[in-house]
């Protein structure tokens, strides 16, 4: 038997499955991942600019917080708020990816629930007044980024249409109807531009431009946290991710938690549209939520579906876009130079997940396993 | 009818990168991985290509008559080639060898490579020092975009199947080969095998690893020069940043469109060509009135892709299901 057994090549690493990793160890691997794309940001940048290190790190931190030690926090807020959005939108994705419904149309439902928004500001907001103005805007925001959420989870319970796809494809109607919009209704003013509308504005608490937006997005993620950890629905959800037959066999019914999930969804896009329109911009434009709807997918999924961990992620990652395009500014670089920036990030990040859930064994190390 | 023709000449070029983007996918799709990264792998291909073109063109000193014709053609081709196969070797080493999740890898990838195509395309036009934003290769695209030279004498025959630039020909015979290696070797019966369910094609001794990694980096690079083709032959050899769009998108719905066939992917690509093409042609036709009505012709396409979507998922066909575990990672310790 032993000499049948040497005379299979046996190849030099062998993967195996991992028992359940401490949380702290896995913790640890993903901080390192985060420390390795640090540092090959550095390294590039470094090699592009010709500036130490030291230095590079330096601009992409003023870059992202000011002066905070001399009380300036324009540049924290600015941070915050943009951090506020992404995780909104990442907020909205999760019980979607919890049920394993890969909702990438983030954008596109965000869009339309700023631009029900907008026309709620531009077509009735010098009629009626402010207070009842926002709760309009607000019920606008959610019904319209509701369904445009809804659509394809429809069509996915009944006829399981594939949902990456098709909300994919959502999006750039989204973005059409904003564009037709935008043209329509500026007619005339020689520019494709609509004006910051003064109306339907969210209010501006403590002085802050962005305190709102914050508050909002923090209570949103609370909610979302309680929602999916424990409310009866949010289990359906994770049932339903886990086993479609075990759902049906326990007697959920599927296809309502999968319509019901992407409402939800939806809805919290469409807040995230509103806060952008009404609570930023007090405008829009097809680039309103500029990409960030993709963003937020990664965000999600690198955040473990825990909104807690989810806006540690969306700080750094707002942390790299902000302190990358800095850098670029001080250095000529091409703003796009952000993007590259955090992808490799991002990618460190998917990647050091292997390392949690297997492990890497080495030829001979496998004659202890079999010893045992 | 001089605008029919002009009409259906000019559907056709903007039907070619989405043909080559969704024939890479199709093929990498058949392994089982739904590469979404296939958008910024299109950009990366272009901008590949536009650098190799562009340091050719300074080293010949910009003089068109010191250009060789087959270099010009090669360099950029190889480059764009070679961009996009270390763009589908990023993906693979992710989700094949590190099992991770296809649709985050993807998405990534797509962020990371338009910001990549961005970015040298932005630098580029620095060092070049015009003022206008973006780089423009006429040479190189002149090499790019010969016609055959009996074209013109053919009247409208030859302006709509004759006009075009070897890539368009080339990528309808890409398409067809694509094809005949998957429905007709056993190269493509293995593939598909991998595919539909790894754990059985890695019992029957197909190295499922192996055919994983080559059909995603075939696949990248055949998207690769669909983004090339963009540049060199659609775009006349400018490179402006963003100026792609969201084709890459459209390619990867046509996947489905095509119900993963190459050979519907051409007639389907060919009719994207034209739905894209209808919002510059709309008004020559019909009078819209309003200005922003012409706006709603751009959502042709994606309206007709979620129909596409609907109906294939309707009609439940076997033969018409996309492979079985496409979007699952294999791990073989686990069945």
């Amino acid at each position: 038997m032993a000499n049948m057994a040497k005379k299979t090549r046996e190849p030099l690493l062998h993967i195996a499955k991992r028992d359940d990793m401490p949380g702290w160890k896995a913790w640890l691997i993903r901080l390192a991942a985060i420390g390795l794309g640090f540092l090959l940001i550095g390294v590039l940048s470094s090699l592009l600019t010709g500036a130490s290190f030291g230095k590079v790190y330096n601009i992409m931190f003023t870059g992202v917080f000011g002066r905070l030690l001399k009380g300036n926090t324009i540049l924290l807020w600015r941070f915050l708020q943009r951090a506020a959005i992404l995780l909104c939108l990442a907020l909205a994705v999760t019980p979607a990816f919890k049920m394993r419904f890969w909702n990438c149309g983030a954008e596109g439902q965000a869009l339309i629930g700023g631009l029900a928004a907008m026309i709620c500001m531009i077509e009735i907001g010098d009629k009626v007044p402010h207070g009842v103005l926002l709760l309009i805007i607000l019920a606008c925001s959610l019904l319209a980024g509701a369904v445009w959420g809804m659509i394809p989870a429809l069509f996915h319970a009944k006829y399981k249409t594939n949902e990456t796809l098709f909300t994919l494809m959502m999006n750039y109607v989204a973005t059409q109807i904003v564009a037709y919009y935008v043209v329509l209704t500026s007619a005339g003013s020689g520019s494709n531009i609509i004006k910051p509308v003064p109306y339907g504005n969210l209010p501006i608490l403590f002085g802050e431009e962005y305190f709102l937006n914050v508050l909002l997005v923090t209570v949103l993620m609370v909610a979302v946290y309680i929602y999916l950890k424990y409310s009866k629905q949010g289990y359906e959800i994770t049932v339903v991710g886990e086993s479609q037959n075990t759902a049906r066999y326990v007697g959920i019914n599927v296809k309502n938690v999968i319509i019901r999930t992407m409402l939800i969804s939806g809805a919290i896009c469409g807040v995230a549209g509103m806060l952008m329109v009404a609570g930023t911009d007090h405008s829009i434009n097809t680039n309103t939520m500029g990409g960030q709807g993709f963003t937020a997918i990664m965000i999600s999924w690198m955040g473990q579906f825990n909104p807690f961990i989810m806006a540690g992620m969306a700080g750094l990652v707002t942390f790299l876009k902000t302190g990358a395009a800095k850098v670029a500014d001080t250095f000529f670089l091409n703003s796009s130079y952000s993007d590259i920036v955090s992808g490799v990030v991002i990618l460190f990040l998917v990647g050091c997940e292997f390392f949690i859930r297997y492990t890497v064994k080495f030829r001979h190390s496998k004659k202890g396993g079999e010893a045992r | 009818m001089n605008i029919f023709v002009a009409f259906i000449s000019s559907a056709i070029p903007l039907g070619v990168p989405l043909l080559y983007g969704s024939t890479g996918e199709i093929v990498t799709e058949k392994s089982g991985h739904l590469n979404l990264g296939i958008p910024g792998i299109m950009y990366v291909g272009a901008i590949s290509g536009v650098i190799g073109a562009f340091l050719y063109e300074m080293s010949c000193g910009n003089a068109k008559e010191n250009m060789v014709p087959a270099l010009a053609i090669l360099i950029p081709l190889l480059c764009a080639i070679a961009g996009s196969v270390l763009m589908g070797l990023i993906y693979s080493f992710l989700t094949v060898t590190l099992r991770a999740n296809q649709n985050v890898t993807g998405l990534a990838l797509t962020t990371f490579g338009i910001g990549i195509g961005n970015f040298f395309g932005g630098s580029l036009v620095k060092l070049v020092d015009s003022d206008m934003p973006n780089i423009i290769l006429t040479k190189t695209s002149n090499f790019f975009c010969a016609q055959l030279p009996f074209a013109d004498d053919c009247g409208w025959f030859g302006q709509i199947f004759l006009s075009h630039d070897f890539l368009t020909y080339a990528s309808i015979v890409i398409a067809l080969v694509v094809s005949f290696v998957l429905n007709r070797t056993r190269v493509g019966l293995n593939l598909r095998a991998v595919g539909e369910n790894p754990a059985t094609a890695d019992a029957a001794g197909i190295n499922v690893t192996r055919y994983k990694y080559l059909a995603t980096c075939i696949g990248s690079a055949i998207a690769g020069l669909g983004g090339l083709q963009y540049v060199m032959a659609y775009a006349n050899g400018v490179w402006s940043n963003n100026a792609f769009g969201d084709r890459g998108w459209m390619a990867i719905a046509l996947v489905i469109f095509a119900l993963w066939k190459p050979t519907m992917a051409i007639l389907g690509s060919f009719l994207f060509g034209a739905l894209c093409n209808v919002y510059n042609y709309i008004h020559h036709f019909f009078y819209l009135g309003h200005d922003a009505n012409r706006e709603l012709f751009n959502l042709l396409p994606y309206v007709v892709t979620i129909l596409v979507l609907i109906i294939t998922s309707m009609r439940k066909k076997r033969e018409h299901q996309p492979p079985q575990s496409l979007g699952l990672s294999y791990f073989r310790e686990e069945r």
